[in-house]
């Protein structure tokens, strides 16, 4: 399942997609959990019994803010988590 | 065997008892029951209104709580059903009602009370892809209803005015609170009712669209969830996703509950 975490609001539209079904068997080792700097993501066992990644509730609200440090203005060339999702379940919409 | 399927939202909590009958040794469906109870101020403390919604459900069955094998919940209050032997999320629940109701269903669009999600599901009913608006109600049904307050009208007659409109005035706020503000300053410059309600129509219809268009418009639409009921957002809807055919169901609230009830039978086989 592609899960679209976030938002759209007047400034634009904030969506973190994970494609779960990428997750299941991480060969990453769940990098995604110690990569980003804010600890947004967390492993939880979905409807169908399959642990995958998921963005915490309250950093779906504020996802602009929360991701604003690791964009290219916060001196990043490339983002932490996808960096570090090598099976490359983890995109940004903005 | 008899299974409930719980859809504990916001507003309502809607409460399906599915029975699975072998009819000539195949296991057939049959949903009998619904109950719907609308929690009140007084029914602030959600597991106590959890219990309350179960047990009328039970007895317009005629029906005790031992003779259910298995309860699920959904809904974003779904923690809350403490009786619930599993809980599963809206997206899970809604797809698979809305494929059971209407096979051809590929594209599911939820508009509660308090959310509107758009899901992409397989020929199974499993989600295969979903998005949302986790911020704020502007694309839901409390938005509609705030709106339809300050029109002073009823959400029935909000809906019927939306459609006599032909007008597209764009309302820009994203947010409840300050969309209020741009209706009262319609209402200030006279602009009639029926428009003002198309607007606001037209701007909820359009929140969801872009939702929906996250997850890509595929198949047969489905519309699912309390506003259903609302002939002007449908409509605006309609157009905003530029479809000719958006698919109704009798009893569009129901339809995540029977979701629920329907995966609860599906795991005991």
């Amino acid at each position: 399942m592609i899960a679209n975490y976030g938002y759209k609001d007047g400034s634009g539209e904030y969506y973190i997609s994970i494609d779960t079904d990428k997750c299941i068997g991480c060969a990453a080792e769940r990098a995604c959990l110690t990569a980003c700097p804010k600890q947004m993501f967390e492993i939880i066992t979905d409807d169908y019994d399959d642990e995958v990644a998921w963005i915490k509730k309250p950093n779906c609200r504020t996802l602009s803010y929360d991701c604003a440090d690791c964009k290219p203005s916060g001196g990043y060339t490339s983002l932490p988590c996808i960096t570090a999702c090598t099976p490359g379940a983890i995109k940004h919409s903005w | 065997m008899i299974t409930a399927g719980i859809d504990m939202g916001s507003r309502s909590i809607k409460v399906v008892l599915l029975e699975e009958l072998n009819v000539d040794g195949a296991p057939q469906l049959k949903y009998g029951v619904k109950k719907v109870h609308i929690m009140m101020p007084g029914d602030l403390d959600q597991d106590v209104a959890a219990d309350k919604a179960y047990d009328e459900a039970l007895a317009a069955a005629g029906l005790k709580r031992d003779d259910v094998k298995v309860v699920f919940a959904t809904g974003a209050g779904r923690k809350q059903v403490g009786f619930a032997t599993e809980g599963i999320t809206e997206m899970t629940a809604g797809a698979k009602g809305a494929v059971y109701m209407y096979p051809q269903a590929r594209t599911v669009v939820d508009v509660g009370a308090e959310e509107g999600r758009g899901m992409k599901t397989d020929g199974e009913g499993r989600a295969i892809d979903f998005a949302g608006n986790e911020k704020c109600a502007a694309g839901a049904g409390s938005f509609a209803e705030a709106m339809s307050r300050a029109l002073q009208m009823t959400l029935k007659e909000f809906g019927e005015a939306s459609l006599q409109s032909d007008k597209s005035i764009p309302m820009n706020a994203q947010c409840t609170v300050f969309a209020e503000s741009e209706v009262v300053s319609l209402i200030h410059s006279s602009t009639p009712k029926n428009d003002i309600a198309k607007a606001v129509l037209d701007a909820v219809a359009s929140r969801v669209c872009a939702m929906v268009r996250r997850v890509g418009i595929e198949g047969e639409v489905v519309l699912i969830g309390g506003m259903v009921h609302n002939a002007g957002f449908v409509q605006s809807l309609k157009v905003a996703m530029g479809v000719d055919q958006i698919s109704l169901p009798d009893m569009p609230e129901y339809i995540s509950a029977l979701g629920c009830a329907l995966i609860a039978a599906d795991r005991q086989h």
